[in-house]
This record gives C-alpha cells, sequence and structure tokens, in this order.
C-alpha cells in the first residue's frame, strides 16, 4: 500500500508509470497502425477479429477492476456483476437498435423483433432511446440505481458473505428469466444484435471498431487509474480494514454501510459502461450474459489475477479469456475441464493469484 | 387392450356360440363394400345389438377377415370359419384376399368396440369404457348407450351413461330431449361438458329460449364443480412441487445447513443420482428385462451410494482443504460442478437421456372429473417424506448423527471428547451428497435428465435452504412447501415466468429482513 501521507496520493512509482505509459502506446499507436495502416498481406498486419477479440477482453478487463475494487478490496463477493454488464449493454443496445432505422429484414422503423411480435409503438423503456445521450445516461444510470437501492437495503440489514452472494445470484437469475420474456420488451431469447451503424456511422468499418478499440483502451485505463486511487486514499484504507475486520471498523465509529453502499454502486456503474462498450464491439446482447454461470466466471478472473491486486484483475481478466476463446474453438471438449480445474486450482494453491505468486518470487528471488 | 376384449369375448360367450347367425347384408357390405360403405355398415351393426357383433369387428380390426370369392371368412392361423354361419370351413380355400381397413375405418372400429364394453358383465370394463366415451362421444353411438343405460344398474356407472347419453341427445332435434339433455348436462364435472355447453350457448340462431336458460344454469353449475376440482389441482401441485424442491433442498440442508459449506456442485450430485439412475436402468433392460417394473428398488440405492461416493471424494480431496473459507469453497465447488458436467457429457453425451417410469408408476388417480393425480408425482411427495423422516432418524436417533450436531455446535469440544471429527465430517457430507443422489432418482421420474439437470436446481435449493433458515430441518420443510405452494398460486395467475421471478424478488427482499431465514438458532452474537 502507498503512504498516507501525501495529500495529492502518488498512484504509481516511476517503473509503474512507464509500464501504463508503454501499455497506452501499445494500445493507442501500435495496434492501430498495424491494423489499420500495414496492409493486409503483411505478416505485421493484426486482423479485425484480433482487434474485436482484444477490445472484448478489456471490456472484460473493466469489469474485472470494478469486481476486484468490491471483492478484494471490500471483501464483497458479489454472484451478479454480469447483471450489471448486460443492462449496461442492453442500454446501449437500445440506441444501436435505433440506429438501424428501416434497415431491418422488414424494412419497418423499429427493431425486427417488435415487427415479429406485432406491436405497434415503442414500449415505454424505449422512451427517447434514439438520442445517444439518453442512452449513455442509461447506461450509468440503471445499473447503479439498481446496485444502489439492492446494496442499500442488503448492507443496511448487514447480509454479508455468502448470503449476499447468493442472493446477487438470485437476483441475476430473476433478471435473465425476466429478459427471456418477450413480454418485456428487449427481444427475448435472441436480444439485440445486426446492429449497423453508431452516431450515423457504419459500424463495421476498419476505422469504427479502432475508434472502439481506442475508448476501450482509455476507459481501461482510467478505470485502472480511478480503482488506484480509490485502495490508495483513506477511503481504500478504510474499505480494507472493512474487509479484513468489520465490526471493529464500526466500533470505531465508521458508518461501514456507506463505504461498501460506494464502492458497491462505482463497482456496477463501471460494469455498465464496460457492457456498453462490449455490445457494440462484438454486435450482440442477449439474456444468456446474465446467466449465473456468467457472473461466477468473472470472480474467477479476479482469483487467478490475484484479488486485491488491480493489475491482477487485468491480467486475470486475460488470461482466462484469452484461454476460452482458444480452447473453445480448439478443443470444445476441453474448455469446461481447464475452466473448472482452473477454479479448484486457484482457490486451493493460488488464493493470493498470479500477481501474488510473482510478488512473492520477485521478493525472494 | 385387444387381450381384455379377448378375455371379455371369452366370458361372454361368444365365441363358443357360432350357432346365432350374424346379418349377411351387413357383412357382405363390410367385406365388399365402398369405405363409406363400411363405415355405415359398422354403426348400424353395432347399433343392432348383435351379439356376434364385438367378435367380427374384432377380428376385422385385427386383420383376420378375408373373403374366398363371394365367401367372407375369419382366418385365424390354418382354422377358417364363415364370418356368416359360424361353421368350420376345412380345407381353407386358395384365392383368399384381406379385408382393407384403413384408418378411419379402424378409428370407427376401435369406437364401436369400445361402446360395445358397454355392456360388457364385468364392471371395470364398463366403467373404463363409460370414461372412454365421456371424453369422445358420437352420436352415432347413442342407440347403444340408451341400450346400455337400461340395462345399468351399478351407482357409479348409470349416472355417467346419463350424462354420455345427453351430451349425444343434444345434437337430436326433438325439444324436449335436447332439453331434458342440457339439464342432466348439470350434474357432470367434466371439463369436456363446459365446452360442450358453451358452444351450445354460443350457437346464435335458433336456440329456444328455455333451452339456453337451462343451459346457462347447467353451464354455472359444471363451471361451480370445476372450480373445486382446479383449486385441488393446485393444492396438489403445490404439494408436488414443494416435495420436489425438499428433496432437492435436503441434502443441501445437511453440507450447507449443518455443515456450513457452500456447495456449488450440489446440482451435479443431484445430476449424478439421475445418470445412475439411467445406468441401472439400462442394466436391467439388458440383463433382466423381466424385471424392469422393479429397477427402482435397485436405483434408490445405487444413486444415494454413487452420490455419495462422488461427495465423499469431494470432502476429502477439496472441500476439507476450505473449510472456514465460505467463498473460497463456493468457487472451488463451482468448478467441480463444471467439471462434473462436462465429464457427463463427455461419457452420456450432451443430449437428455430416456428414463423410462416403471409400468406402476405410469397413469395416475382420477380424483374429479378434470383432476387427475400423475402416480409418478403421488410417488414421489412420498418418497420426499419418507427421506425426510429417515434423515431425521439418523440425524435425532443414532450415533453418527449425535456426532454430526456435535461437531457442528462445537468442533473443538467434540474433538476433545473423542470424536473423530475428520470422519465426521467425511461422512456427513456424504450423506448430504447420498440425500441429493436420491432426489436426482426421483427427478428422472418426472423430468429430462441431462447434463443441465443441476444447474436448474442449484438456485432453487439455496434459496430453500437460506429461506428456512441455516441449521433447520423444520425450516427447509416449511420454506419448501412454501416456496411450491406459493410459485404454483402465482404460477395460475401470472405464468409461469412471472411467478418464479415473483418468488426470487421475494426471497431477496425477505432475506434482507431476516437475514437468518424464517426460522433461526436464537443466540446473541452480532455475527454468527
Amino acid at each position: 500500500m502507498g503512504p498516507i501521507s501525501s495529500t495529492v496520493p502518488r498512484l504509481y512509482g516511476a517503473k509503474g508509470w512507464a509500464a501504463l505509459g508503454a501499455a497506452a502506446l501499445v494500445l493507442f499507436l501500435v495496434f492501430p497502425l498495424l491494423n489499420l495502416v500495414v496492409p493486409a498481406a503483411s505478416p505485421f498486419h493484426v486482423s479485425a477479429y484480433w482487434v474485436t477479440l482484444i477490445g472484448k477482453i478489456m471490456c472484460y478487463a473493466i469489469v474485472a477492476l470494478a469486481m476486484d475494487l468490491i471483492w478484494g478490496y471490500a471483501g464483497i463477493l458479489s454472484l451478479g456483476h454480469g447483471l450489471f454488464f448486460a443492462l449496461g449493454g442492453y442500454a446501449f443496445g437500445m440506441y444501436l437498435m435505433r440506429q438501424i432505422g428501416a434497415d431491418g429484414q422488414y424494412r419497418a422503423n423499429m427493431p425486427d423483433f417488435m415487427v415479429f411480435l406485432d406491436w405497434k409503438e415503442f414500449p415505454w423503456q424505449w422512451w427517447n432511446s434514439d438520442q445517444f445521450w439518453w442512452c449513455a445516461l442509461l447506461v450509468v444510470l440503471v445499473p447503479g440505481l439498481l446496485a444502489f437501492v439492492f446494496g442499500y437495503f442488503a448492507f443496511r440489514s448487514r447480509v454479508k458473505g455468502v448470503y449476499f452472494s447468493i442472493i446477487t445470484q438470485a437476483l441475476t437469475y430473476a433478471a435473465m428469466l425476466l429478459f427471456f420474456r418477450n413480454a418485456t420488451g428487449f427481444g427475448g431469447n435472441n436480444g439485440f444484435t445486426d446492429f449497423k451503424r453508431i452516431l450515423g456511422i457504419p459500424i463495421t468499418t476498419p476505422e469504427a471498431r479502432m475508434a472502439l478499440f481506442a475508448i476501450t483502451a482509455a476507459m481501461l485505463i482510467g478505470t485502472l487509474l480511478l480503482g488506484r486511487f480509490i485502495v490508495t486514499s483513506k477511503f481504500g484504507r478504510v474499505l480494507a480494514a472493512i474487509r479484513d475486520a468489520e465490526q471493529r471498523v464500526m466500533f470505531c465509529g465508521y458508518n461501514t454501510v456507506h463505504y461498501k453502499l460506494f464502492v458497491w454502486t462505482l463497482s456496477a456503474v463501471l460494469c455498465g459502461i464496460a457492457g456498453a462498450l462490449y455490445v457494440p464491439q462484438v454486435g450482440i446482447i442477449n439474456p444468456s450474459e446474465m446467466s449465473p454461470a456468467n457472473s461466477i466466471e468473472i470472480a474467477i478472473w479476479v482469483a487467478v489475477g490475484g484479488r486485491g491486486t488491480l493489475t491482477g484483475a487485468i491480467v486475470g481478466a486475460g488470461i482466462v479469456n484469452g484461454a476460452k476463446s482458444y480452447l473453445t474453438q480448439a478443443f470444445p471438449e476441453i474448455w469446461l475441464y481447464f475452466l473448472g480445474l482452473l477454479f479448484i486450482l486457484v482457490t486451493l494453491f493460488l488464493p493470493q493469484g498470479i500477481v501474488g505468486l510473482a510478488r512473492r518470487w520477485t521478493r525472494t528471488g | 387392450m385387444h387381450r381384455v376384449l379377448r378375455v371379455l369375448l371369452f366370458a361372454l360367450g361368444l365365441a363358443a356360440r357360432p350357432a346365432v347367425a350374424i346379418d349377411p347384408g351387413l357383412v357382405e357390405r363390410l367385406a365388399f363394400g365402398e369405405s363409406n360403405e363400411k363405415v355405415d355398415a359398422v354403426g348400424v351393426l353395432v347399433a343392432s345389438g348383435d351379439e356376434r357383433a364385438p367378435s367380427f369387428l374384432q377380428a376385422l380390426a385385427d386383420g383376420a377377415v378375408q373373403t374366398a370369392g363371394r365367401r367372407v371368412l375369419i382366418v385365424t392361423g390354418d382354422e377358417g370359419f364363415d364370418a356368416v354361419t359360424g361353421e368350420k370351413i376345412r380345407p381353407l380355400p386358395g384365392d383368399r384376399e384381406d379385408v382393407v381397413v384403413n384408418n378411419r375405418l379402424r378409428r370407427e372400429i376401435d369406437s364401436a368396440l369400445g361402446a360395445l364394453r358397454l355392456v360388457s358383465p364385468d364392471r371395470g370394463t364398463r366403467l373404463k369404457a363409460a370414461k372412454a366415451l365421456e371424453d369422445r362421444a358420437d352420436a352415432s353411438l347413442l342407440p347403444l348407450v340408451r341400450k346400455a343405460l337400461a340395462r345399468e344398474s351399478d351407482l357409479a356407472i348409470k349416472p355417467l351413461l346419463e350424462l354420455i347419453a345427453a351430451a349425444m341427445e343434444l345434437a337430436s332435434g326433438d325439444r324436449a330431449a335436447r332439453l331434458a339433455a342440457v339439464r342432466t348436462l348439470g350434474r357432470s364435472g367434466n371439463p369436456n361438458t363446459k365446452t360442450l355447453l358453451l358452444s351450445l350457448l354460443a350457437k346464435k340462431d335458433g336456440i329456444d329460449p328455455e333451452i339456453r336458460a337451462a343451459a346457462e344454469a347447467s353451464l354455472r353449475a359444471v363451471e361451480g364443480r370445476l372450480v373445486w376440482g382446479e383449486r385441488l389441482g393446485l393444492a396438489f401441485a403445490g404439494v408436488s412441487l414443494g416435495s420436489i424442491l425438499l428433496l432437492a433442498a435436503l441434502g443441501l440442508a445437511i453440507t450447507y445447513g449443518l455443515m456450513g459449506v457452500i456447495n456449488m456442485a450440489h446440482g451435479e450430485l443431484i445430476m449424478v443420482g439421475a445418470y445412475t439412475t439411467y445406468v441401472v436402468q439400462n442394466l436391467f433392460r439388458a440383463h433382466a428385462p423381466g424385471a424392469f417394473d422393479a429397477y427402482l428398488a435397485c436405483a434408490v440405492p445405487a444413486a444415494f451410494f454413487a452420490s455419495a461416493l462422488v461427495g465423499m471424494a469431494l470432502e476429502r480431496s477439496v472441500i476439507r482443504w476450505l473449510y472456514g473459507r465460505p467463498l473460497e469453497t463456493l468457487l472451488a465447488t463451482w468448478g467441480i460442478s463444471l467439471a462434473l458436467i462436462q465429464a457427463v457429457r463427455t461419457i452420456f453425451g450432451a443430449a437428455n437421456v430416456q428414463v423410462e417410469n416403471p409400468v406402476w408408476m405410469s397413469g395416475g388417480v382420477e380424483v374429479l372429473a378434470n383432476v387427475v393425480l400423475p402416480w409418478s408425482r403421488i410417488v414421489i411427495v412420498f418418497f420426499a417424506s419418507a427421506v425426510l423422516a429417515g434423515m431425521w432418524l439418523l440425524l435425532t436417533r443414532t450415533r453418527l448423527g449425535l456426532f454430526v450436531r456435535g461437531v457442528t455446535q462445537n468442533r473443538a469440544m467434540a474433538s476433545c471428547v473423542g470424536v473423530p471429527t475428520a470422519r465426521v465430517d467425511t461422512l456427513a457430507f456424504g450423506l448430504g451428497s447420498g440425500v441429493a443422489g436420491l432426489a436426482g432418482c426421483a427427478l428422472s421420474q418426472i423430468g429430462n435428465v441431462g447434463p443441465d439437470l443441476g444447474q436448474a436446481y442449484i438456485v432453487d435449493s439455496f434459496m430453500v435452504v437460506v429461506l428456512g433458515g441455516v441449521g433447520q430441518l423444520a425450516g427447509t420443510v416449511y420454506a419448501a412447501f412454501g416456496l411450491g405452494f406459493a410459485n404454483k398460486l402465482l404460477e395460475s395467475w401470472q405464468g409461469a415466468v412471472l411467478a418464479k421471478i415473483a418468488v426470487l424478488v421475494f426471497i431477496i427482499v425477505f432475506i434482507q429482513r431476516r437475514p437468518q431465514g424464517m426460522f433461526a438458532l436464537k443466540g446473541r452474537a452480532l455475527e454468527s
């Protein structure tokens, strides 16, 4: 932990800033150049597949950072973070659906699924959804409000530990069932897909793709710095104290509900933003994003990387999702064994995750 | 069905009385006529009340009727009889042709044969025939039903026949008869009667006001009766769902409720039990097809031990190292569940497998005309009660139960007085897992068995245990049945998905109010 005496928290040391700068250089300069400028025939060309994959993993990394803030630093394991991610995705997906305009299969000025269901006008949830600013607001507001209300009641009645995990799981499960219904107004099983453009720009052009990639990278770096700022501040120290001995913190006169509620809501908002960035890049959002299995997978990203270390969250999200996209294509039968073993081995033998392991090595060796 | 009929025919002595002649004209039409002619002839034959009609129709349905020139024969094996005179024909003529029975004719014959059973001397057969007719009354059978009604004296069958006759007479032109029929129908409790009356009332033109009034009165009476049936059905559905939830959650009540292990692989232990049942079923089918109906007697203990073994292996290898770290246990057991799901996919394939009910579990008990309780569900209700009773006895009356309770209440003290705590942990976990296996065996009888079976029950089981209050068997029982009833009530009102969502939201809210569940062990600690 950094020194708490300095009023302007020094987020990283010189090495840390240099590493971050190098990462930013790769993401903002090398990657776009290799994708857009280097011709496709060249061995150095980065294909659209890789841009989408890395962009997707960066979205997951934001989610992992959000998860690490709440689990690694406040000791609250949420099994419902997939819900906030999906809600952000759906909120932005509404805008993308409206941007399709009359280019859908039915040539109607409505999303295809509404034509299919024979709806004549937009349901109330879709109010103002053709406005970019409104949907961007929803991306933040919907997960934020839901998390705030849910967290307020849960933390106030001191629901914690496994109980909290289980009811967050029930929450995302209930939401998944709700979104599977056609009557909910979000496309039922199929969700949203077939996006055409964003802010009037065709979404599949390399430039648009790269722009989304850059925004996601900026968001990831921003989230990392914000997280670093929080955990090195006094607020972060109190959070860690709550994680380690909540009762003592309470008896010291802190209202732990406020601390937990703030970081919980912030975490949900970050997930929502990640979801909003994920949908235009991957091109689909459907209720299976809310399945309990997806949410619990987020926890394993953090556990693999090392909880309580922000870089660990990013590393974990990268490794697990990289392995996933490789294994599910190359050896689809192996993937679940791999993931299952990862859960077991990491919890049994790597309580500090990969980053913790690396730190131990550098310290001893 | 055919066997029943043969026995019946034999009992009637019809087969032994070939001397009574059947109308030769009808036989000829049935054998040589066009399709329409044949159908008409069946109707006439049945209405005639000819005692030889059933055996001839049965022969026709069995494809035993052949023609040789203008002669009509009934041929069974090497023997042949003349269909009209009944005399034995020897030797059989060589140029015989089968009488073609198409699907339409076959349906007619089946329904006619069913109606003919109305006059059987066996009460059970008559009742069955009457019930079958209740569901698909065909106006052409009216004369036969009348004839049966005149003969009938049984108090259970006679009203049924009256209703059937009334339903048939509704279509007849006679005003007085229709009015009487409508009034009779008011005594019915069958949903078909409601449909019948509604369709009568829906006719705009030419309906007599008096008949309309009578029909409305009858409809109200029928609906009143149906409502009771629906309530009863709902109550049973609630009990049934409750017992399923109870079975799924009982094992968890031990592993989570008593031992505090968050076992996310609980659903997969249920799945292991279901697949064990499937394997036992296949073994019986392959090696002892005669004893197939008894395979469950073998599958129940097999499912218990298979799941218990898997559970004990997990406890020894993984869970043991994570006691006191619930969140880590949660993640590790989730990993186990993923590996188990994939293992089952690898061994048995990703598709659902077929587990067949034994004969004695198929079918159901008809309590009211619109309420049929399936045997499989009834058996599961009793099975759940038996498992509950067994577990209660085990926990309160045996040495192992004493040790389990001792270890969960105060591990250090139990260890000091010589309880082998590590072994008790393994055994207790094995017991909880075994009960999950029993749940899987039961679930295989009413639902699909597939690799995702466990995933469907894991959230529900946790909800039951958490709602009931950790460490309480009684709480688990109340919670299971409470959730079962609430789910079914809401389902009848708002549909299955919304009901499920409402129940989940209710639990979430409930946990906020009472984090310890319905029945909490009282204590004064800030944290337990």
